[in-house]
Formats: C-alpha cells, structure tokens, sequence
C-alpha cells in the first residue's frame, strides 16, 4: 500500500473551490486513486458532484440526531460516488448560530479515529472560504494534510485571500510538515490573469501550478450534478482537469513553506498590473477630470 | 446574638438557634412563594411513584447530578502519576480550580496544576501567547522534569492546536527545546473524566515512545486507570508483583503525591512513574488495563508498538483477581506465589463465613464503567443480588458487557442496567425498586437521605469521609476490605432496627 497522501484546497468563497476540487480528484479517481473527500463546510456542499445528488446528509447533521458524534458509525455518513470516490461531509450550523470551526474539528477527528481513513490512498479537504479560525484550520494541522492548493483567479480579493491563506500555512508550516502545494488559477477572464498569477505564485515563494480556462461545459455539468469528467469526458475542459490532477499527483512532496507579502507590497504588485491605481494615478485622473470640468464652464 | 468569641457554635447547632429559625421562616415566606406543605408532601409523594419514574426517564434535554466529571479531570490525575510532572491546562482558570479542589477534597492533599489562564482576548486571537508565557512562567517557578498540557472546552471550540503551540513555543525558548510537554487534546464535552485518563496517558506514551526503536524484552506495563482508591490499590497491586517476583512498570502511579507524609515541608512532586521507565515501557513484553474503558486508546498504541495487550474491569475479589494473576503468570512464566493462594482461601473463608448476612441482599452501584464490573461480579461471588447498575459515562458498548455479566449469574436475574444515566434516574429506581444497599460515592449521600438506601462509599469522589482510599479493594485483599465494608454496613443496620429496649430488641446481638 502506497503512503496515505492528505491534500486540501482552500481559497475565497465562490471562486469556485468545490467545483475545481471535485473535477480535479474525479480525474485523479480515473487514474485508480482510492480517494476520500471530506467536505469542510457548513453548506455541506463538496461532494454533489461526485454523489450526482443534493447535498449528503452531514456528520454533525447526523450526530445531533443520535445525540452525540460517539453513537455514529463510519458507513452511515460516508457515500459512495463516481468511480468510488468515497464522500463526506463534516455540516454544521446554520448561518449566525453556533461554531462552525469546531464541527470541522469534531467531524476530523471522528473520521480518523473510526478508521475512515484506513485503506485510503488520497485525503482531500476542502474547506471553506478564508482560514477564519482555529477550526478551518484543523486540516493543516499535525499529521493532516501535506499539501494545501490554493484556488484563486485574477481579481484582486482572491488574491488578498491567497495571501491570507497562505499567511495560515506558514503559521503551521515552521511547526509542522504542512506545505503550500502551489496555486490553481481558476480562470475569470482578467485582464493579464496567467502574469498576475504567476507573478502572485513568485511573491509566495510558490508555482501557480495550473491554468483552469473559463468553459460554460462546467455550468452545464453542474445543473446536472456532475463533474466534466463524468458528463463530458471528451470535452477539452475534462482534459484541463485531467492535467490538474496528474501535476497535483506529481507534486507529492514538492511543497513549500510559503513567502505571504505584507499589504503594502501586495497592493503594489496589483498596481503593477492595473488591478488597482495609485494614490498619485488617482489624484492626476481626479484633477484632469476636474480641469476639463472648468474647461467645460469658461466655454459655457 | 446565638454565638459570641467566648461562644462559639459549630454550624451544625448554629443553624437551629432561635435567630435563624425565625431568619428561614421569614424568607420563606416572603421570598420563595411557598405552596401549602400538604401540596409539597403531596408532590414529594408523587415523586416516589412510577409514574414520576416513566416521566424522569423519558427526560431528553435535562441532565440532574451525572456521576462522572469531564476529561482535563482525569488528564490531571493521569500526568499526577509520572515523576516530577506537571499538569497544564490551556484554557480559562476556573477549570483548572475545579481540577485541583475536586482531588485534593476526596484524597485530603495538595493537587498541584496550572493553568493558561485564557482570557477574551485569547478566545480572539488564539491562546498562543497564553501557551508561550505559561510554559515559561510554569517551568521557571515550579522546576518540573516535564509539563502535560491538557485543554478545557474553551481552547477546544476556538481550536488551538497544542502540537503547534508547544513546538513555537520552544522555538521561541518558553523552555528549552528538549524539554518534555506531552500533551493531549481533552475537550470537556466529549466522554468523561476516564477519557482524558487515556487521552493523557496515550499523549504521554507516545511522546516518550515516537521515534524510539523497540528492543522487546519480559517485563510488563500495568495501567491502574483513573481511580479515587489509588493510593491503597497501587501499592497492593505492586506489593502482588512483587511477592511474584514480576518486574512491571506501573504506567501512571500517583499512589505516593496523593498520599504524602506530613515532614514539615511542602514538596510538589513525589513518587511517580519515572521517566525513564516510561521510555522503557516501549521496550515491554506486554501492557495490561486494570480498566479497559481508561485505556483504549493506550493499548491501542501499545499493541501498535508491537506488543501483546490486554484489558481487564477492575479487578477484584476471587474471579476478577485470578483473570488477572493468571494472565501476568501467563504473561512472565512467573507462577502465581503460594502467599497468594493463601491470601486468596482467607478470602474465600471470610466470604462464607459471613454469607448469611450477604446473601441475597440487594444492592444498587452507581460509579465509572470499570468500577461497575468488578464491584458487580464480586457481588455476584457474595450471592448479593444487584439491582440496579448505574453508570454515567458508560456505553452502550458496556451495558452489552456488564448485561452479560449478570445474565451468566442466578443472582444477577434481577439486575437492570442502566449506561448514560444519571443520579436524578437513580432517585426514582430506588424510590420504585429500593435496594438493601447501594455502593458508589459520596453523591450517593442525597440519595440515602431520600430514599432510605444505606451508602457505602467505595469509589470516586469521597469527600465526606476520610482516609478510605488509603486502603485496597483491588485484587483478593480488596475483596476483603470490600466485604468487611459491606458486612459494617449491614450490622449497623441490624443494631439499629434491634436497639430500643424492650420493643424490639430481642434480637440486639452480641453475636452476629
């Protein structure tokens, strides 16, 4: 049996990180990889593709039902989608109520504790949004995932979030094994997006290890609850993943302890490539703006 | 005024002195809305019926007096049982005081912990600087030879990571870089004070174990598990090996800073596991649970390690205790010593010798899911008839053992188990089903009270009375004092039915 290897993949919300993390390891399933995905989200909604249905029942769903994660067993919360890639989902509360971060915790540790993770050759986690607190960070934790990708475009919040991300990793990296695996530009169509991103993976001290082009056949796949790969697995977009999930499955052991900038630096660096304007671009716009205003009223 | 300085009253007079009578009338009264005492004795009445009974247990959002505490409890215990060792626990600072008090009152001794003392400020950022500055502070003030850091609820919600904090926290140079902090995660939410036994122990174990090379040899490992009787049931358990000649390592033995002598000074640390007998541990042929439900966890890892492991409920009395000698002899090729086997026929004679007043008398146990096992089967060996086995924090998983326990028994055919229940449960068992006796601890008190059930305290905590722990009721000798217990118990019930002269004290014994 090969080491069992842990990956997650985090990034701003709605870039497009379940999408990407679904279609991705559906084509690592295809090279064989005994795969489990644990969704780390209270949305409960990172194993949809794989399962062809609705959001699964949840593990803190089903142990507030039981009354307590101790009266769970594996099988009941563990499903099984495309070509087995093994599902769950660690839920949580509803939006205002409660701790998320601490269900993320609980439902970790029941997995690896009731041998959910024996047999297994791929872990993946994908977690939501931002690393907000202690809890989201669980998978980066100790013995957790070797690898974080982060999922990200060429607009500029998911870029701060990039940097935010990467800010966690190094957190836990000088203490622990985790490592920055490398950046997944999931494109968005900006201006310059393969240079930002590029330039982005530099700063961090990384590679932007794949550029997912825009294509609407990942729309039409997800209507119908599906990845590309299952949907249309001859489209050019399957074969975008299919890439994706060989360079993730190359890197095993390629990471890095990642260079997160100041904000300072990384404004400048957006500037650079006219996401953002300086203060001083923006004073001379103001003032040419206002002058041809004045020109406007000495004719009127 | 009832008391003065050349008067001084004990609260237990105090409290009927004319002034406060009048003070609880009063306030009675005026204050608490009293309903008429018939509709108090009417309800109180009714709570005494089945009817309450089917109500209290159909309760689903209520806990009233659970018999178990929460795991830093027993992380604290379990790292007070290893040489010069520390406990910490990253949190806020009132769990830490409830730790300490809730020992030292049931063993009557010091019980030394630290405490992070997580404040609002640490619930937003993260407990880090907490971890960097109480390490420091701990390991210069208290010299430890190593600090245990466990979790309360709160560093557990807003998911410090101790594995981080800790390696930080010797980059940083809190204390020196090989300087030992095992530590285990022990929310308070999840199982209880026996989980946090093996959450710490596992924790320990595998801080001195990772990494090391196992060379494997004879001698054993032996896990007492989180016990209140540990000071007596340690040192009879080392005194069995040692009449044995079996060379063992006690993992985790607070037998001696739970029981220190009064010299003068006041001393932190005492006795203990050694350090480097827990290094060696990994190199053991075996290790051995006296209770199976403090230790899944740290066999797990045991028998990972390489070696063979096996669990046993508290052994004590005939049955239990030859399990667990014949195993070690089984174990070390070691036979089981002659004193032994005289120790045990004293057993058996004292146990017939007094059969009649034991024999068939009912009983209820309430305490830890170990505990239950082996006070149960030792009073299935007496012919005592359990009736109700009530414990807290057992499992499902131990209600299908402890069932079996007692369906093999003809005297165990009148036996309920009840695992996840609580005292406020009990209340209405013994007011419907009432028992001759009831075995558990000190809460048990409540319960004698209201429902006429005589208490012998025999587990954990005791705070209401003194010393018990200090003697054994592990293995044969355990048995003895277990059943001398019971036997006082059951005589001062007979005097005290017997004893007004000329009504009914025609059997007022001398000799019973």
């Amino acid at each position: 049996m090969t080491a069992l290897r842990q990956i997650a993949f985090y990034g701003k919300g709605g870039i497009g990180k379940s999408t990407t993390c679904q279609n991705t390891l559906a084509a690592l399933a295809e090279l064989g990889q005994k795969i489990l995905i644990v969704g780390c989200d209270p949305k409960a909604d990172s194993t949809r593709l794989i399962l062809n249905s609705k959001a699964q029942l949840s593990v803190l769903q089903m142990a507030a039902e039981k009354g307590s994660v101790e009266d769970l067993e594996p099988e009941e919360i563990i499903r099984v989608g495309f070509k087995g890639i093994r599902c769950v989902e660690s839920g949580g509360p509803e939006p205002g109520v409660g701790c998320a971060g601490r269900g993320v915790i609980t439902a970790i540790n029941f997995l690896e504790e009731n041998g959910a993770y024996d047999d297994m050759e791929y872990i993946a986690y994908d977690v939501l949004g931002d690393v907000v607190c202690g809890g989201f960070a669980m998978p980066i934790r100790e013995n957790k995932a070797q690898e974080i990708y982060i999922v990200m475009s060429g607009e500029m919040m998911a870029l701060y979030a990039c940097n935010n991300i990467s800010r966690g990793i190094l957190k836990y990296a000088t203490t622990g094994s985790v490592r920055l695996g490398g950046l997944i530009c999931n494109s968005r169509m900006t201006d310059r997006e393969i240079d930002l991103s590029e330039a982005m993976a530099k700063k961090l001290g990384t590679k932007l290890i794949h550029f997912v082009p825009r294509d609407n056949v990942v729309q039409h796949a997800e209507l119908r609850r599906m990845t590309v790969i299952q949907y249309q697995p001859d489209h050019p977009q399957a074969d975008e993943y299919r890439a994706l999930a060989k360079k993730i499955h190359e890197n095993s052991g390629q990471g890095v302890i990642p260079t997160p900038v100041g904000m300072d630096e990384l404004e400048e660096m957006l500037m650079d490539f006219g996401i953002i304007k300086s203060d001083e671009q923006m004073i001379a716009e103001l003032e040419a703006k206002e002058a041809a205003a004045k020109r406007v009223a000495v004719h009127a | 005024m009832p008391q003065s300085a050349d008067q001084i009253k004990d609260h237990v007079s105090l409290f009927k002195e004319p002034e406060y009578q009048e003070m609880f009338a009063r306030k009675r009264e005026q204050f608490e809305c009293p309903h008429p005492p018939e509709r108090v004795a009417e309800v109180e009445e009714w709570m005494k019926s089945w009817d309450y009974r089917e109500k209290n247990l159909s309760r689903e959002a209520l806990t009233v007096n659970p018999a178990k505490a929460c795991q830093p409890l027993g992380a604290v215990f379990c790292a007070a049982g290893f040489e010069g060792m520390l406990s910490f626990i990253h949190g806020s600072q009132g769990c830490t005081a409830y730790f300490r008090s809730h020992l030292s009152r049931h063993f009557k001794e010091p019980s030394s912990a630290v405490s992070s003392n997580m404040t609002e400020d640490a619930a937003v950022f993260g407990g880090l600087n907490n971890m960097l500055d109480g390490l420091q502070n701990a390991h210069k003030l208290y010299k430890p030879k190593a600090i245990a850091v466990g979790t309360t609820c709160m560093a557990e919600v807003i998911g410090d990571d101790l594995q981080a904090f800790i390696a930080k926290a010797k980059q940083q140079g809190s204390v020196p870089e090989d300087f030992d902090v095992p530590y285990a995660h022990t929310p308070s939410f999840i199982g209880s004070h026996v989980t946090g036994y093996d959450n710490m122990l596992e924790g320990i174990l595998k801080h001195y174990w990772e990494g090391a090379a196992r060379e494997p040899g004879e001698t054993l490992n032996i896990v007492p598990g989180f016990d209140g009787f540990c000071v007596g049931n340690i040192r009879e358990l080392k005194r069995m090996l040692g009449l044995m000649g079996v060379e063992a390592t006690i993992m985790c033995d607070p037998s001696d800073v739970y029981d220190m002598p009064s010299d003068g000074t006041f001393t932190m640390y005492s006795g203990g596991t050694p350090i480097e007998a827990v290094k060696g541990g990994i190199n053991a042929k075996a290790t051995i649970s006296l209770q199976e439900y403090c230790s899944k966890k740290s066999l797990t890892l045991a028998e990972s390690s390489g070696q063979e492991v096996a669990a046993f409920n508290y052994p004590l009395g005939v049955a239990a205790t030859d399990e667990f000698l014949m195993k070690v002899s089984a174990l070390t090729g070691k036979p089981v010593p002659a004193q032994l086997e005289l120790e045990r026929g004293r057993l058996i004679d004292a146990m017939t010798d007094s059969m009649a007043y034991v024999h068939g008398k009912t009983f209820t146990v309430f305490g830890d899911p170990d505990f239950c096992i082996g006070v149960t089967r030792f009073l299935l060996e007496l012919g005592a008839e359990p009736v109700h086995i009530l414990s807290s924090n057992g499992s499902k998983a131990w209600a299908k053992k402890m069932k079996a326990i007692v369906a093999a028994s003809p005297y165990g055919k009148r036996a309920q188990v009840w695992p996840g229940n609580d005292l406020w449960h009990l209340r209405s068992f013994l007011h419907t089903e009432p028992t001759d006796l009831m075995i558990g601890s000190s809460y048990g008190k409540y319960l004698e009270r209201d429902c006429g059930v005589p208490l012998i305290r025999l587990s954990f905590p005791i705070f209401d009375r003194h010393h018990h722990h200090r003697f054994p009721i592990f293995g044969y000798q355990g048995g003895l004092q277990m059943l001398v217990r019971i036997l006082d118990k059951v005589f001062d019930g007979l005097d005290a039915q017997t004893n007004i002269a000329g009504e009914n004290d025609m059997s007022f014994d001398l000799t019973r």
